[in-house]
């Protein structure tokens, strides 16, 4: 589109008078792209507020499955890429490239230790069988519910509070199921033991707070804290709809960055033409905004 | 204002050649930049789907000439509805107006070379394409039947081919949503500097409400359909009571995107009757301040109401009272514009041209779709006459007696522009005629019969109704007819049609200081200041058939 304006910089497009009026069209069409993905994560939010008001001892009971300290370093992780982002950018207006190319390189290398972080997490609730809807399918026995926080049959901390009286019924069903397990032991027998120490030690030290505080609430009825209560399921439907999504938008911003990264190498950037630079600075912003929301609203539950 | 007024002509000579000429080849126009030819693509493929959904429309009717089975079954006629609303909502009417006339127009009403951002213009029409495809691919893969609402959980038990639907509708949200943001940003960064909000054209009001609309619901439509696609799928279950989802959620999500989404509709078309009355009545239009901010107003209101489709859903009854409220406050900024309508064409000098005739049949029928909505927002008639036939027949007022009425009059109005020929006047009026007349023997009966309780989608009725079906169904064959002879009437334009002046009607705004069909870069140069509804600047010429600014001191 580049013009038949002579005198003109290549990047300006015929139907503009100039590079500022460019530039400050791309930032507004970006602005409300964003409203855009502010409206389609909005409607999940709604889902959340709805159904957590319906089923709150659901998100009570069923946050106490992620973990908090992986969730926590994931912010953190984001929330230095949105940093470096917005040095990226600065770089661009500044005209440093060197910067611009390390700052772009250092929001990729976050965006990879996001989603790296993620597919941990998500391995253990595959490996659990936290699943949404259908799919979710605990490893016990599923009257043995208490027994999940510790699917490995390793020394469970709950069972020390609360549920004192029913703990030895507990211990027996849960040897049961350890040896049984049905289908899935029969699946994967050997490696089981191991690929499921690791998510015990993080699940058994995630829920110990929570757990507490849900006592609390719920009083010394061991039933309401212990037992899983119904319908469990939405909460993973949600959580993985909604991280999931998310997800999906740290690729599609992988992408993009990628995408200027090789751009800035080239030089194609200048302080007179940086726009997109901060394009995707935006969309990056907005996905780490999300997360922001996500992590309180999934992982710290009271 | 007439000080101002323009130098005789434009020149536009030095402008290039016309659009329609400034490449040849399929992949010239496939892979153009030219809003002009994305927005012709649009027009073809549009127009396309509107037949497509026409005939099927006649197939439904015909099935419902006699009770019981006239010639298909009842889980084809299922079917034959469900894609008649598919195609006529998703791939007809939300993009009919923006896509084909507002891409067309919008830009030359502002004096502009282009929309902002032309690849993303391009890559609407291609999601649009592909989204169509995939929605008709679909019949093929057992064909929809859950009516175009898709209601849960039918939806997501059914074992037709609801997936593969949603997601062409979820592409086609994609198509919707470019078209929206590029006119926004057109809007505001590529006016002349001259040209402030309150000397914007009244259709760029309305296509601003429109394409505002277009960025906020979308998206919900979007990520609604996704939940459905994986409830489906992966079966997450969160419209599934069994496992703690709500299915009245999917009710609540679906119509803020699908109510707001009528304003999508309605918006674009009550722009080119401001356009339309004003020019054909040779007079200003009355009270534009008021008229542009209607349309604002409608817009927000719109998201306000979507609960007024799920009045008998188990709502709380204080939800249902604030929505019945908050429905009727739309009728205000509704009326505002009818009102204005109607004193603009008050002592003007009326012309009863084509685009005229169907821009006072869009006044009359969508007059009686706006007013029999009333009866609906209201929550104790609403209980009675819920999916009856007068809900069909009140949202046909408005859709096709206002929203198509309307496209096919701007289609008229702008076809000189468009193509560079004038069509047959007789042939146009004619159609007018048929196609005012047919819609209400078509859908007046259904208010009868809704009213006396014919529910909506049903396949067999009582004996009573026979009568009613069958008016309807005969008018729905002469509006079939109708519409017929307007495509015909165009489409022999192009052959037969007398060479069309730059500013047949005389009207002010930008887009007639051009050639008609425009220029590829439409201004060679930022036209000069111009109010849009003065004529008085314009004196008809004789040689061309068309109108021509005269310099002011002879005014």
């Amino acid at each position: 589109m580049s013009g038949n304006d002579q005198g003109h910089p290549p990047e300006l497009a015929h139907h503009f008078d100039s590079m500022e009026e460019q530039h400050e069209s791309s930032k507004q069409g970006m602005w409300l792209f964003l409203a855009t993905e502010i409206l389609l994560f909005g409607g999940l939010f709604c889902a959340y507020a709805v159904y957590r008001s319906l089923h709150p001892e659901v998100f009570i009971y069923a946050h106490q499955y992620l973990d908090k300290v992986l969730g926590g370093i994931n912010t953190v992780v984001l929330i230095t890429s949105s940093l470096t982002m917005a040095l990226a950018v600065r770089a661009a207006q500044l005209g440093k490239r060197k910067h611009l190319v390390i700052f772009l390189a250092l929001t990729l290398l976050g965006a990879c230790g996001f989603l790296g972080i993620k597919y941990v997490e998500y391995s253990h609730k595959w490996h659990l069988g936290l699943l949404p809807g259908i799919h979710y399918d605990p490893v016990e026995d599923s009257h043995a519910t208490e027994s999940r926080a510790h699917p490995d049959g390793g020394e469970p901390p709950q069972d020390s509070s609360p549920t004192v009286t029913e703990a030895p019924e507990h211990a027996i069903e849960l040897d049961v199921g350890a040896g049984l397990t049905p289908a899935r032991a029969a699946d994967q027998p050997l490696p089981e033991p191991e690929q499921y120490t690791a998510p015990t030690s993080e699940l058994t030290a995630a829920p110990a707070g929570p757990a507490g505080l849900a006592v609390e609430a719920y009083g010394n009825d061991a039933h309401d804290l212990g037992p899983e209560p119904r319908l469990v399921q939405l909460f993973f439907s949600i959580y993985f709809l909604m991280t999931g999504l998310h997800g999906i938008h740290v690729l599609a911003g992988m992408a993009v960055i990628s995408w200027v990264l090789v751009r800035s190498a080239k030089g194609h950037f200048r302080p007179d033409y940086y726009t997109p630079v901060e394009n995707v600075g935006l969309y990056w912003h907005i996905v780490d905004l999300i997360w922001i929301f996500l992590f309180p609203l999934l992982y710290l539950i009271h | 204002m007439t000080e101002l007024a323009q130098k005789p002509t434009i020149a536009h000579d030095d402008a290039g050649p016309n659009y329609l000429k400034a490449g040849s080849g399929a992949l010239s126009w496939l892979f153009t930049l030219d809003h002009k030819r994305i927005g012709i693509m649009y027009m073809i493929g549009v127009s396309a789907s509107f037949f497509l959904g026409g005939i099927i429309a006649l197939l439904v009717r015909t099935e419902l000439l006699t009770p019981g089975k006239t010639f298909v079954e009842a889980d084809t006629y299922n079917q034959l509805f469900t894609l008649h609303g598919v195609i006529m909502v998703f791939l007809f009417i939300i993009p009919s107006i923006p896509a084909i006339l507002g891409n067309f127009v919008l830009p030359l009403m502002l004096g502009a070379k282009d929309v902002a951002f032309p690849r993303m213009n391009l890559a609407s029409f291609w999601f649009w394409l592909f989204g169509g495809v995939l929605a008709l691919a679909s019949m093929h893969m057992g064909a929809v039947d859950t009516g175009w609402t898709f209601y849960t959980p039918y939806s997501t038990t059914t074992n037709t081919s609801v997936t593969v639907t949603t997601l062409a509708a979820f592409i086609l949200g994609f198509s919707s949503i470019f078209t929206g943001l590029n006119f926004i940003v057109t809007i505001h960064k590529l006016r002349p500097k001259w040209m402030g909000w309150f000397d914007m054209p009244l259709f760029l009001w309305s296509i601003y409400a429109t394409a505002v609309i277009q960025i906020l619901a979308t998206p919900v439509l979007g990520i609604t359909l996704m939940l459905l696609i994986a409830e489906r799928t992966l079966g997450v279950g969160i419209f599934d009571p069994a496992m703690g989802g709500d299915p009245v959620l999917y009710q609540h999500f679906f119509w803020f995107y699908s109510h707001p989404a009528v304003y999508i509709m309605i918006l674009p078309a009550m722009g080119i009757i401001s356009e339309l009355i004003s020019v054909h009545s040779r007079k200003t239009i009355f009270g534009y301040t008021l008229i542009a901010y209607s349309s604002i107003a409608i817009a927000m209101f719109g998201f306000l109401v979507w609960g007024h489709h799920m009045f008998t859903s188990g709502q709380s009854g204080l939800m249902n009272m604030i929505f019945s409220a908050l429905t009727f406050t739309v009728s205000i900024p509704s009326a505002i514009k009818v009102f204005n309508w109607l004193a603009t064409m008050y002592k003007g000098e009326i012309r009863l041209n084509t685009p005229m005739l169907f821009a006072l049949g869009f006044i009359f029928l969508f007059g009686i779709g706006g007013l029999t909505g009333l009866f609906l927002g209201a929550l104790a008639t609403d209980i009675h006459l819920h999916d009856t036939y007068f809900v069909v027949s009140h949202f046909h007022y408005v859709m096709e007696g206002g929203t198509v009425m309307a496209f096919v009059a701007g289609m008229f109005h702008w076809w000189p522009k468009m193509t560079g020929r004038m069509y047959s006047e007789t042939w146009g009026r004619i159609s007018a005629l048929i196609i005012v007349v047919s819609f209400n023997l078509t859908f007046f009966p259904q208010f009868v019969m809704g009213s006396q309780g014919m529910p909506r989608r049903y396949y067999n009725y009582l004996e009573q109704f026979t009568g009613y079906h069958q008016m309807s169904t005969v008018g729905a064959y002469l509006l079939g007819l109708g519409f017929l002879i307007v495509a015909v009437t165009l489409v022999a334009s192009l052959f037969t049609g007398k060479r069309a002046p730059a500013n047949p009607w005389g009207g002010a705004t930008l887009e007639w200081a051009c050639a008609s069909p425009p220029p590829h870069h439409n201004f060679a140069k930022t036209p000069d200041y111009r109010a849009p509804y003065d004529f008085s600047a314009l004196r008809h010429d004789a040689e061309d058939g068309g109108y021509r600014s005269v310099p002011s001191e002879e005014v």
